[in-house]
């Protein structure tokens, strides 16, 4: 190849990435957004994207356009997952959480660098990355605590011996806060994962690109296949589907969109679901995070046992 | 007819890469709306409901006769299975349940699963279970014999058998998960059909792999071609396996395309299955209410 004919091909090259040259005239190898189900990345089975764009109108990603049936293949998922999740104990719920909050840790500059993308700026990206961390590890403390401390034996008036225990209410589903692109997802899977539920998260639209990586610090922190599922999308299009599918127990709704909130109420009557609606406007707050959340994802089931004078 | 007319050398060998690729084909299409709901229905009044447990109970299979006979209460228009497969001694209890339905009552028979017995205590457990009130008996061929190659063998076993069957339906199991090669599928398909049975069927469902699509499809080519051959209509039914209803409609697909609208009834197709009939259920349902349903809500059989 002579020398005319090599810096022409240079030049392709680098013109294959928006126009920029990469340093060595290296193409970039960027990162197909994809969703996470039952332990796998698919893309989405509608073939469906949109386009993220930052600020100034460059494009961060092609994001999936997640449709109903992809949300029903992460309830089936789920609801395959749940037993196995709430049948390990407490403790090694409790390390599994932890090793989510070290993964992350680990992923540190990545999600600062998602964040920032998104419009953080680095300050606020580097604290919501530590607060995420914290959040995990401060769930991951809960999960052999919430018992003890929520339980109850009480005194009845009949020779029984009575007591009300905490049981997870099975599969949820979740529409995590559109501000935020990462404590948010921490803040709506950790005490519902921590108390022994499995969960189908709908990301923030405009700031999915963490939930993505999310899934793959998921995927490597020994959490099994299905406990966590995670989607991206429009919320418009897919509220409905989260709020009334038949085989999910409980939705937990974030933001303060008082259409949004009646339709998510009104479509869980159906099958009597569970539906939790925080209003949160800083997730990044202390109130954020408390054991009581982990019971708001709780059945309590109380035990009448006879025992003798 | 007299094994004499019939070589089960005269069976075609099979392009196994060409079954799978046109399996793989039937596999993608899509459904329709009004279709899909159409071919629900149809699934489930040929489903064969089917207990086979050792631990199987009188209780039990009078539950699995009601659920035959309403699988879901909630609508009106949805159809009875076609029949109730069980162990012969349970034969009564279910003929007794079913008293006043179009609900058939079959008893697999013939030392099942495994076939390893003698053919005199085979007949008469035939001859018993048809005697008890079955409608159907689901016999299994002697897998040791066919892969040794005595083919005469396993033909005067199945004649005998449907002689003692009588005027009850045979459907001759032929364990495909343990014949190997399509082409010895295609052979046993062969062979059960000019020995006189009224079904072909895949599996014993105790035996892994049980029915798989490429094997269906090479059975229904058997039916087919001897279809063209003699003139007589032999019925199919795979078994084991199928849990799905998307799977089902991929059988149902399957046999449309290979032997036409006269094989789409349930005289003709059935599945034999335990947990399609509650799948297929909740997508009719779920067609009917437009929402994902769950099996929190649909009896336990």
């Amino acid at each position: 190849m002579d020398q005319a004919e090599k810096s022409k091909t240079e030049t392709i090259n680098g013109a294959h990435v928006n126009g920029q040259s990469g340093k060595s005239g290296r193409l970039d190898v960027l990162k197909t957004y994809k969703i996470y189900i039952d332990g796998k990345f698919p893309r989405t089975e509608s073939g469906r994207y949109y386009i993220l764009n930052d600020k100034s109108g460059n494009t961060l990603a092609n994001i999936c356009q997640s449709s109903r049936k992809d949300f029903r293949e992460a309830v089936v998922a789920a609801r395959k997952a749940q037993p196995g999740w709430t049948g390990k104990s407490a403790y090694n719920r409790s390390q599994i959480l932890y090793r989510i909050a070290e993964m992350l840790e680990g992923r540190r500059a990545q999600f600062v660098d998602e964040l920032t993308k998104q419009g953080s700026t680095t300050a606020q990206a580097e604290n919501e990355v530590s607060l995420s961390v914290d959040r995990l590890v401060y769930y991951a403390g809960w999960c052999d605590k919430y018992q003890q401390v929520f339980s109850a034996v009480n005194p009845v008036e009949s020779s029984h011996f009575n007591f009300s225990v905490a049981e997870p209410t099975g599969v949820v589903s979740a529409l995590s806060p559109e501000n935020y692109g990462l404590i948010g997802l921490v803040s709506v899977i950790a005490p519902a994962v921590a108390g022994g539920n499995t969960i189908i998260v709908l990301a923030s639209s405009e700031k999915p690109l963490c939930a993505v990586t999310f899934g793959e610090v998921i995927n490597s922190s020994d959490v099994p296949g299905g406990v966590v599922n995670l989607l991206t999308g429009y919320r418009s299009e897919l509220i409905s589907h989260f709020a009334n599918h038949m085989d999910v127990n409980a939705i937990v709704y974030c933001d303060d969109v008082q259409e949004e909130i009646s339709k998510v109420k009104e479509l869980s009557a159906m099958n009597v679901k569970r539906a939790v609606v925080y209003k949160d406007d800083n997730w990044m707050k202390e109130s954020s995070h408390n054991g009581y959340r982990i019971m708001d994802l709780q059945e309590i089931k109380t035990t009448w046992h006879p025992i003798g004078q | 007819m007299k094994r004499t007319d019939y070589l089960v050398t005269d069976s075609p060998a099979i392009d196994q890469v060409g079954v799978e690729e046109r399996i793989s084909r039937f596999s993608k299409r899509s459904i329709k709306k009004e279709s899909k709901m159409a071919a629900l229905k149809m699934a489930l009044s040929m489903v064969d409901l089917t207990t086979l447990e050792a631990k199987d109970t009188p209780g039990k299979v009078k539950q699995l006769c009601t659920k035959a006979m309403h699988p879901h209460s909630a609508y009106s228009d949805i159809p009875p299975v076609a029949a109730v497969c069980v162990y012969p001694n349970l034969v009564r209890v279910a003929k007794e349940a079913l008293k006043g339905s179009k609900v058939k009552v079959a008893a697999v028979a013939t030392a099942f699963p495994s076939g390893m017995s003698t053919r005199k205590v085979k007949l008469e457990e035939t001859k018993w279970a048809v005697n008890e009130g079955a409608d159907e008996i689901d016999m299994v061929i002697s897998r040791g014999h066919f892969l040794a190659s005595e083919y005469n063998f396993v033909f005067d076993e199945i004649c005998a058998v449907k002689e003692a069957c009588g005027q009850a339906h045979l459907k001759v199991i032929l364990e495909t998960g343990e014949l190997s090669t399509l082409d010895n599928v295609r052979r046993a398909s062969d062979l059960a059909m000019h020995a006189g049975a009224d079904f072909i069927k895949t599996s014993t469902g105790k035996i892994q792999p049980a029915a798989t699509l490429p094997v269906t499809l090479v059975m229904l080519e058997a039916i087919r071609d001897f279809y063209y051959e003699t003139g007589k209509r032999i019925g199919m039914k795979p078994a084991g396996g199928i849990a799905t209803s998307k799977l089902a409609l991929n059988y149902l697909v399957v046999l449309r395309e290979t032997l036409g609208n006269d094989w789409l009834n349930a005289d003709m197709f059935r599945f034999g299955a335990s947990a399609l009939a509650n799948d297929l259920l909740m997508q009719i349902v779920k067609e009917k209410e437009g929402v994902y349903q769950s099996i929190d809500y649909f009896s336990k059989d």
